[in-house]
């Protein structure tokens, strides 16, 4: 297996390099290739940059926040969905399977509800997506069950369901001029609004869950056996469960408090990149990472250059997603066997 | 050294499926667990594996009770060979055998060239090493539970406990099977496993352990215990019992 991973990195880096060779060139205000280099180099080199100040304004203060930002966005979701589609044994599981999104909604519309700053609006959007999880968690592991994990699933759907339900409500009551579309906005997903100052509490979380996980990677290959083989494999399979999906809600929760809700990528990239890598972990998580970076890249230059309003990401990832999960489904279904 | 089960009660919080039950097993000895679907051979098998809690009583791997054993300590006594089933990721079959390595590395470790060493000679010795490379999910029935028996090898175990190893295996791979459970005592592992057919018990078993309704009816060396009057109790039906004069070896035929 090793000979045939090398290739399969280096595309998904390939991946990256292309989204992010894109994220910074196309625009409204269109930058060479050439220009992107000259600025780059310029600025690691220490010398001024023989381009317009202009181009060097949109690459460092426009474009970059909101590119690093996609990258991690993108990265973040991706390796939480490897991650959860690992523990659950499933393949159609994504990073919201256990109400980290609902969550982290219904944090968010609260704070626009009561008039928040935005700041204080991701907070509790993060904070939301953490008190989902860990709800779901401490409703799974009360009842007791020959199947931990099946218990921990549908404790998810029905506590998704009840957390909608408030979304509903708040966005019921909220003033349909100012709130209600702010809301909208915020649960179609969107990086419009992207500063420097979104960096730091996106990057520290999302480095630290997605470094846990790859740490664990050989005890997660482990992880994907039925609960009882793993623990006679010699895993501590309770602890290292809640490990795992705190490392991977951490990231899930970051991401959507930054750029609020995006679904697809977390179901579709481990697709790509166990096709791309086999599935393990070891090699699994970078290059999910990287196909996770590269293609949210790519819908975030669609979703600010297509049209003249920008659209949100949610609603593009979900016209790339669909399709392309078909096409998945119907030609590359070797990669797992459910029986 | 010895997996003891002293006057256990087995089962789940809300069902008890066997009471009073003694059991021991020693390494060098092979034993074969024999009885009805339904009498708890799989329930017994996992309170012995640590997997489930007994309800009562106790079980014992050498000086310590196992419960005050970690995950990790146990699974580098005792391996356990579940039935083979289809997995829902193509890890390659070299992968799924070197898993067996994972109570010998630390939390964050990953196998080592040492651990591929052993898991390529697993492979060697259950004739498999040509699938080393192949996915997990593409292999036949029986090649993935040869997989799933060397994976346990790999695991350097005192002692291999295996849930029905022959039920999914063609005549011959039974055979291998029959074989490899014999040798593995002589090379002075404790083997416990679980089978509906006596003659296994009596081609590859030491003692047998007779379980119906939860009780033990009988424990004991093979040939001694395995009669036809205890084999028709066990079972509930007739059965017939032939020999064959050139090599002094007995089969049961059922019905």
């Amino acid at each position: 297996m090793a000979r045939s991973s090398a290739p399969g990195l280096l595309i998904s880096f390939l991946v990256l390099v292309a989204g992010l060779l894109l994220a910074f060139t196309v625009g409204r205000y269109p930058v060479s290739i050439g220009e992107l280099f000259a600025v780059v180099s310029a600025k690691l080199t220490g010398r001024a940059a023989d381009v317009a100040p202009a181009v060097e304004n949109v690459i460092w203060y426009v474009r970059g926040p909101r590119v690093v930002a996609a990258s991690l966005v993108g990265a973040a979701l991706a390796v939480a969905g490897t991650a959860f589609q690992g523990l659950f044994r499933n393949p159609l599981v994504s990073p919201d399977i256990l109400g980290a999104s609902s969550g982290a909604a219904l944090g968010a519309v609260l704070g626009i509800f009561v008039s928040l700053g935005v700041f204080a609006i991701q907070a509790l959007a993060f904070a939301g997506g953490l008190a989902a999880v860990a709800a779901v968690y401490t409703v799974g592991s009360a009842v007791r069950a020959r199947d931990p994990v099946l218990v921990l699933v549908l404790a998810g759907v029905v506590i998704g369901a009840l957390l909608g339900a408030g979304v509903g409500l708040i966005k019921y009551l909220a003033d349909p001029y100012n709130q209600l579309p702010a809301m909208t906005f915020w649960l179609l997903g969107s990086l419009a609004a992207t500063g420097p100052a979104d960096l730091i509490p996106l990057f520290g979380p999302v480095a630290l869950g997605t470094l846990a996980l790859f740490a664990l990677r050989w005890r997660m290959n482990v992880m994907s056996l039925p609960d009882e083989e793993a623990r006679a494999l010699g895993v501590a399979t309770g602890p290292l469960r809640i490990a795992i999906i705190a490392a991977a809600t951490l990231v899930t929760s970051a991401s959507v408090a930054t750029a609020g809700i995006i679904g697809w990528v977390g179901l579709v990239v481990p697709h790509i990149a166990r096709t791309l890598v086999g599935p393990d972990f070891g090699r699994l998580i970078p290059a999910a990472a990287l196909i996770g970076g590269g293609f949210l890249l790519l819908i975030d230059t669609l979703a600010r250059t297509i049209a003249a309003v920008e659209i949100p990401l949610g609603i593009l990832t979900a016209l790339v997603g669909t399709p392309f999960f078909i096409w998945l489904l119907a030609s590359v279904s070797k990669t797992w066997s459910v029986e | 050294m010895m997996l003891l089960g002293h006057n256990l009660t087995i089962g789940y919080p809300d069902r008890v499926v066997g009471s009073q039950l003694d059991i021991s097993l020693k390494t060098g000895e092979v034993l074969a667990l024999l009885g009805p679907n339904g009498g708890g051979k799989t329930t017994l098998l996992k309170t012995l594996l640590g997997l489930l809690s007994p309800l009562g009583g106790q079980v014992r791997l050498g000086d310590r009770p196992l419960a005050a054993y970690t995950a990790r300590e146990r699974a580098q006594h005792i391996a356990y060979v579940p039935q083979a089933h289809a997995a829902v990721f193509a890890f390659s079959v070299e992968t799924v055998v070197l898993m067996g390595r994972t109570a010998h590395g630390s939390l964050f470790g990953r196998p080592s060239a040492a651990d591929r060493a052993i898991a390529a000679r697993m492979l060697e010795r259950l004739g498999i090493a040509h699938l080393a490379d192949r996915p997990y999910t593409k292999i036949s029935g029986g090649e993935r539970q040869l997989t799933i028996l060397a994976r346990a090898l790999a695991q350097e175990p005192r002692f291999v406990v295996l849930d029905e190893p022959t039920a999914s295996l063609d005549f011959g791979n039974q055979g291998r099977v029959m074989r490899e459970i014999r040798e593995l005592g002589a090379a002075g592992h404790g083997v416990l496993f679980t089978t509906h057919d006596p003659n296994h018990a009596l081609r590859a078993a030491d003692r047998v352990f007779l379980l119906r309704g939860g009780t033990c009816l009988a424990d004991g060396e093979v040939h001694s215990v395995l009669d036809r009057a205890q084999l028709e109790a066990l079972y509930g039906t007739k059965i017939a019992r032939i020999h064959d004069r050139d090599s002094g070896e007995s089969a049961f035929l059922p019905g």
